[in-house]
């Protein structure tokens, strides 16, 4: 039988339970895509207690916040995935009167993610980058010459110069919603095409080249770059970046280079909102005010290597960041990126089902 | 008496609905839905709070189409044979590795067998993630495997193992390998030694009497240690995805296709209750073997 102190106690620890939940702040944010020092500054700053979870795949996060009660309270999809759950009824919209760093925003950068999230009212720009080549530099003149066209889709969609290349290994991302439209676009087809008529053009570019692709991956090229295991990856420009600086580290002799193709590349945004049902509406709204913070935001994009939404932090930007065109491109390089929508379900099948298609020749 | 009885019986089946035939009718309810933009992702939704109208309004809007859907695409038939092939081969490697296995320790000096059982279970003891994760780095073209055997002359250039379909084999094998030992030990420690004995008394060779007294009397083990590698090896997710090549086709895969790239609930739905359908005609008809053989013994 429980005695009354016993029940003090319980009643106590349920209390202190709740009143720590009230407290808790739940950030759900894609694998190494922070400045982890930046996670203590926040705690100390707010007193909230962050806790701190990461993903690696859109759809792990979608399948979660479709399912409801995902228990967060700030997440980061990226734009045509952040659409398609806004439709879904799975964010609230952020409220003005919290956010003091609106300000700090690029207008240039919001006026294209109003696209996925009109005038920012579920969401607010963290990241963007692009979709391009990265290339071990050496291996690659070596076998194509020194004219190798490192920076044009014909690297890695003509099957002559993969065959070339296939020995020394290239990886692609598994992301059909990223390839697909890269095959339109070499094709000089809308990138953002529907249509199964359109997207049926894709498959016999991508098919051509599967025998000489080793792997369809999205995070393993990071490190088979740097080590020298391959000599091309179509992948994102943070990663690829990355890995050039783990080379460039480990002094391995590995030159890696990263490339917006010329015929175009896909620009991305991942944005951070908060879920429909999120348990700590204030403490969310802090964190997406914590991270507005020029000198945060700078923080985390020169830990990173990939371009922000925040125009007031790039006085504070290193040079390698700010200068360096692959995370910041030119006026002219911007003018040929593009961006997609999302995929409605029956897009999304025809799109899924092709790829299993072009991957496993069923 | 009969209280006690009634509630004795209860507790198996109560954990049989809460456990099994609830969860099931949830998928199936989700496999006759149609998918939708919204949390969740599926409608209808049941709603209590309509009562009996609002319950036959959910009702007229469930139908097959998802099951008539997956007759259409030869993906769904292809995946679940190359799984059923996949999960038969590892099921006949377990046993051909497993049953010596157990046989060896039965036969142990009796002081031995805790350890050797302790040995059999200790895997467990690191994460089944890890483990197939070492796998990778065993099995891989600089991995420790490829050196062995160039080491040892064998081979000059490195195999390709990793990203295999042999590299799923050789994961679900490992890993399912003590799942099949252990039930077949539990029957051989039973064995009545004195039936060998007889058994050579009347003149049968030590290999007769093996395969006359020693297999039959293990055959409970032997099928359980089957369904307890084939079950798990028929829906695995995590072996194939990580070992596998991008061409290795299983049923687990598909299913996480359909749920996590196509957000295609129902659809996904579908596929787990023809799983299910798959397992269970053969764990039916192992129950009433079962039975037939307690009637028998009764």
């Amino acid at each position: 039988m429980l005695n009354s102190k016993t029940c003090t106690v319980l009643v106590a620890a349920v209390l202190t339970a709740q009143a720590g939940w009230a407290e808790e702040v739940r950030v759900y944010n894609w694998s190494d895509y922070i400045d982890e020092d930046l996670l203590a500054q926040f705690e100390e700053e707010t007193g909230y207690e962050l806790i701190y979870d990461v993903f690696d795949s859109n759809e792990v996060l979608e399948t979660k916040l479709l399912a409801g009660g995902s228990g967060y309270d700030v997440v980061v999809p990226s734009g045509t995935f952040l659409q398609r759950q806004i439709a879904a009824g799975a964010f609230q919209p952020l409220d003005p009167s919290m956010l003091s760093n609106t300000g700090n925003l690029w207008d240039v950068i919001q006026a294209r993610t109003d696209k996925y999230d009109p005038d920012g009212q579920y969401s607010i720009n963290y990241m963007w980058g692009t979709t391009g080549i990265g290339v071990n530099v050496g291996k690659v003149q070596e076998i194509l010459g020194e004219d190798a066209p490192i920076g044009s889709l014909d690297l890695v969609f003509n099957p002559e110069n993969m065959e070339k290349l296939a020995a020394c290994g290239v990886h692609f991302l598994d992301a059909p919603g990223e390839i697909i439209p890269a095959a339109l676009q070499y094709l000089g087809e809308d990138p953002d095409a529907k249509d199964e008529e359109t997207l049926a053009k894709a498959e016999p570019v991508l098919s051509a080249v599967r025998p000489f692709v080793q792997k369809y991956h999205s995070s393993e090229y990071i490190s088979a770059l740097a080590n020298g295991d391959i000599c091309v990856a179509v992948g994102w420009s943070g990663d690829i970046l990355q890995s050039r600086d783990r080379a460039w580290e480990a002094d391995n002799g590995v030159e890696i280079a990263y490339n917006a193709p010329v015929e175009g590349a896909l620009m991305w945004f991942d944005q951070m909102a908060i879920p429909v049902d999120a348990p700590n509406v204030k403490g969310a709204h802090a964190f997406l005010d914590f991270i507005m913070d020029a000198e945060n935001m700078a923080a985390a994009s020169n830990y990173v290597y990939y371009a922000n939404g925040n125009l007031a932090s790039q006085p504070l930007l290193v040079e390698d960041v700010i200068g360096d065109t692959a995370i910041y491109p030119d006026e002219a390089t911007l003018e040929t990126l593009y961006t997609t929508t999302p995929y409605d379900a029956r897009s999304q099948r025809f799109v899924t089902r092709m790829w299993t298609r072009i991957k496993s020749g069923t | 008496m009969n209280l006690r009885r009634f509630s004795l019986i209860a507790v198996p089946y109560f954990w049989l609905l809460a456990l099994f035939l609830v969860p099931f009718l949830i998928v199936f309810k989700i496999s006759l839905s149609d998918i939708a933009l919204a949390i969740p992702p599926y409608t209808p939704t049941l709603e209590l709070s309509e009562g009996w109208a609002g319950f036959r309004d959910f009702a007229s809007q469930l139908d097959f189409e998802n099951f008539e859907f997956l007759a259409t695409d030869d993906l769904y038939w292809k995946s679940y044979l190359s799984s059923l092939k996949i999960a038969l081969i590892s099921t006949f490697f377990c046993l051909l590795i497993g049953f010596p296995i157990a046989y060896g320790m039965a036969n142990a000096p009796k002081e031995w067998q805790p350890t050797l059982m302790l040995l059999v279970i200790l895997p467990f003891w690191t994460s089944f993630l890890i483990r197939v994760y070492s796998l990778i780095g065993i099995l891989s073209q600089e991995g420790m495997l490829n050196q062995f055997l160039m080491w040892t002359g064998i081979i000059n250039d490195p195999l390709t193992i990793l990203n295999t379909n042999i590299a799923v084999y050789i994961g679900i094998v490992y890993t399912y390998c003590p799942f099949m030992i252990l039930p077949i030990y539990a029957t051989l420690t039973k064995l009545d030694g004195s039936l060998l004995e007889a058994a050579e008394d009347l003149g049968c060779s030590r290999t007769e009497a093996f395969w006359r007294i020693t297999v039959p009397l293990s055959k409970a083990g032997i099928i359980a240690g089957c369904f307890l590698v084939f079950i798990p090896a028929l829906g695995e997710f995590v072996i194939p995805s990580l070992l596998g090549g991008s061409d290795t086709l299983m049923i687990g895969k598909v299913l996480y296709e359909e749920f996590f790239a196509n957000r295609d609930w129902p659809v996904a739905g579908a596929v787990a209750v023809i799983l299910l359908l798959i397992l269970i005609i053969p764990i039916v008809l192992y129950q009433r073997n079962e039975q037939k053989q307690m009637e028998a013994e009764a």
